[in-house]
């Protein structure tokens, strides 16, 4: 020891059980960050299955909104299931092809300048407010035209559009270039390469990304609410009106007078966080599995 | 055992060369420099490339030998701010020009690369899989079988060729590698270290197949190992780092002989110096 020039007494000298004590109290300092992150998550979730539980039947699933004065007790939002249904699926498919495109044009072809500058803009474009997306859309489809579905799933696709590129981005970078370069060196066009075998090894993380995209829009209320809004009670499947949706439901139920409403507006958030936890729950699980594969390859 | 047996019959297996001028010139290379983002990797090479012969590429590190190989079947090309100048003719046809499609020179020239690359699919479609795509489809199986077996590796996979290509060895990985690259009837194969990674009998494998297989194609095999340039090669090309003006740092080609030649009676003292290990 006293070769360094250090000492025993030196070691002792550095104040021990005053490091000690700032360490314990920073770990309980994080430990409980930590903890109030999971007890927001818990109260939420716990408040929301409580004030909601009683409304929790099958009715709600299935019945639609009775309307008027003498309303009987049983009702439901089957139309606002129906709708979200309809409106996210064509958000998805609008969304999807156009992401993935962006995302292997950008990651496989596009030289270096373009592919930042698009990049930044899809960052941009994911940190544009949903309601200024809503507005956006209002101007561009709903005004002369009135609301509809479609309207309102084209804003929900805006808001997807980037993430699901973003994803997509993520896992083709994740490829190793030995793969791309095994097919190229074998004389086989680029498209070809990237067709049949880059983006197979994607299909993981592209689908992940997808779902946690639609996680994300089956909550959006701000650009429903400039699209699609204005509705009737019954079950519609039609995109070209205005359709019923979870989140302006929810909206809508919690501005009632009746109680049994709030409760319905409870129920419905209660459906709302079941099926976004249960997505984010299968995409984890999905990017899990993609990622062992990726790693076994190589 | 296997190893010893190998390396005694490589050496007694080669032929004499020819007298260079009766060989068949496949590549010939004129004042070839390459550069990243404007700074040389190599310059200055020029050097022919015979048919049916093996040709190593030698050197130390960072001298630029697989710099040299992948320029000769437009590899170089995917990776951004790479440039280069200078003549490279295969079969009299320059190939470095912007009006040649890089696609049909690697059609025609395969690669086998450092690390064992196959694709994430059975064995068998690792092979078929090129064939399919390039339109070799006739006959595929025979195709494929014809491949492995050149390669080496039929006799151990053929009862499990839907089984996944990953599940294999690194050696026999590599040899599927093989099988894949001469399955679609290149004329030249180019080898970028492929025992880099290996065990010495899966290496002594691969250097007994190139022996076995020259007749059929031509092999330019970069490797840091001399003692497999001494055992495969006809021709030996020997890298050298040079320091130009203002510290800049390139690869250059010292020396350009029959195998023998450079072993054993170089011409110039940095290729003596680097054979006999007093330097690299």
């Amino acid at each position: 020891m006293s070769a360094h020039g250090i000492t025993q007494a030196d070691v002792r000298a550095v104040n021990l059980p005053r490091r000690r004590v700032v360490n314990r109290t920073m770990e309980l300092l994080a430990w409980l960050a930590a903890l109030v992150a999971v007890a927001f998550l818990f109260l939420i979730v716990w408040s929301v299955a409580r004030k909601g539980a009683s409304q929790l039947n099958l009715d709600l699933l299935t019945k639609t909104p009775s309307v008027g004065f003498f309303a009987s007790g049983k009702s439901g939002i089957a139309n606002a299931f129906a709708g979200s249904l309809v409106i996210v699926a064509l958000a998805t498919a609008m969304a999807l092809p156009v992401g993935i495109l962006v995302a292997i044009y950008l990651s496989e072809f596009a030289p270096a300048a373009i592919r930042n500058t698009v990049s930044i803009a899809l960052d941009v474009l994911n940190g544009i407010p949903a309601i200024v997306i809503g507005i956006f859309v209002y101007g561009l489809l709903v005004l002369g035209h009135g609301q509809s579905g479609l309207a309102g799933a084209f804003a929900l696709a805006c808001i997807m559009l980037p993430l699901v590129a973003r994803a997509t981005m993520e896992v083709l970078a994740l490829v190793p270039s030995s793969l791309r370069e095994a097919s190229l060196g074998l004389g086989v066009p680029r498209w070809r390469t990237t067709l049949s075998i880059v983006l197979p090894q994607t299909i993981g993380g592209v689908v992940t990304g997808t779902v946690l995209a639609v996680a994300r829009v089956a909550g959006e209320t701000a650009p429903l609410l400039f699209t699609s809004s204005i509705v009737g009670s019954k079950v519609s499947w039609n995109p070209l009106h205005a359709l019923q949706t979870i989140p302006v439901a929810i909206f809508e139920l919690s501005d009632s007078a009746d109680p049994a409403d709030h409760a319905r507006a409870w129920a419905a958030a209660l459906v709302l966080l079941l099926f976004i936890l249960a997505t984010s729950l299968a995409a984890r699980w999905l990017a899990t599995r993609q990622r062992r594969r990726l790693s076994t390859s190589r | 055992m296997i190893t010893i047996d190998r390396a005694v019959k490589v050496e007694t297996r080669r032929q004499p060369i020819p007298p260079r001028d009766r060989l068949e010139r496949i590549f010939h290379i004129e004042e070839l420099a390459a550069l990243y983002g404007g700074k040389p990797a190599i310059k200055g090479v020029t050097l022919e490339i015979y048919k049916n012969l093996v040709t190593a590429v030698i050197g130390p590190s960072g001298c630029g030998k697989s710099t040299f190989i992948r320029c000769l079947n437009r590899m170089n090309d995917l990776i951004p701010g790479f440039s280069q100048t200078g003549v490279i003719r295969y079969h009299g046809q320059d190939i470095t020009g912007g009006d040649v499609d890089p696609v049909a020179v690697r059609r025609h020239i395969g690669m086998v690369f450092q690390r064992p690359n196959p694709f994430p699919k059975s064995i068998y479609d690792n092979v078929a899989w090129g064939l399919k795509v390039l339109g070799l489809k006739d006959n595929l199986d025979d195709r494929v079988e014809r491949a492995l077996t050149q390669a080496a590796l039929w006799d151990e996979v053929k009862d499990r060729l839907k089984a996944s290509a990953l599940s294999l060895s690194g050696g026999q990985q590599q040899r599927l590698c093989i099988a894949r690259a001469i399955a679609v009837e290149p004329d030249v194969v180019l080898m970028d270290e492929p025992a880099s990674a290996l065990d010495p009998i899966a290496t002594s494998a691969i250097e007994g197949l190139m022996n076995d297989l020259k007749s059929e194609y031509t092999f330019v095999i970069v490797t840091h190992n001399m003692q497999q340039a001494a055992r495969v090669a006809d021709m030996t090309a020997f890298f050298s780092i040079s320091r130009g003006g203002e510290g800049e740092r390139f690869g250059e080609l010292v020396e350009y002989d029959a195998t023998q030649k450079i072993f054993t009676a170089p011409a110039d003292t940095r290729t003596e110096d680097y054979v006999t290990g007093r330097f690299g």
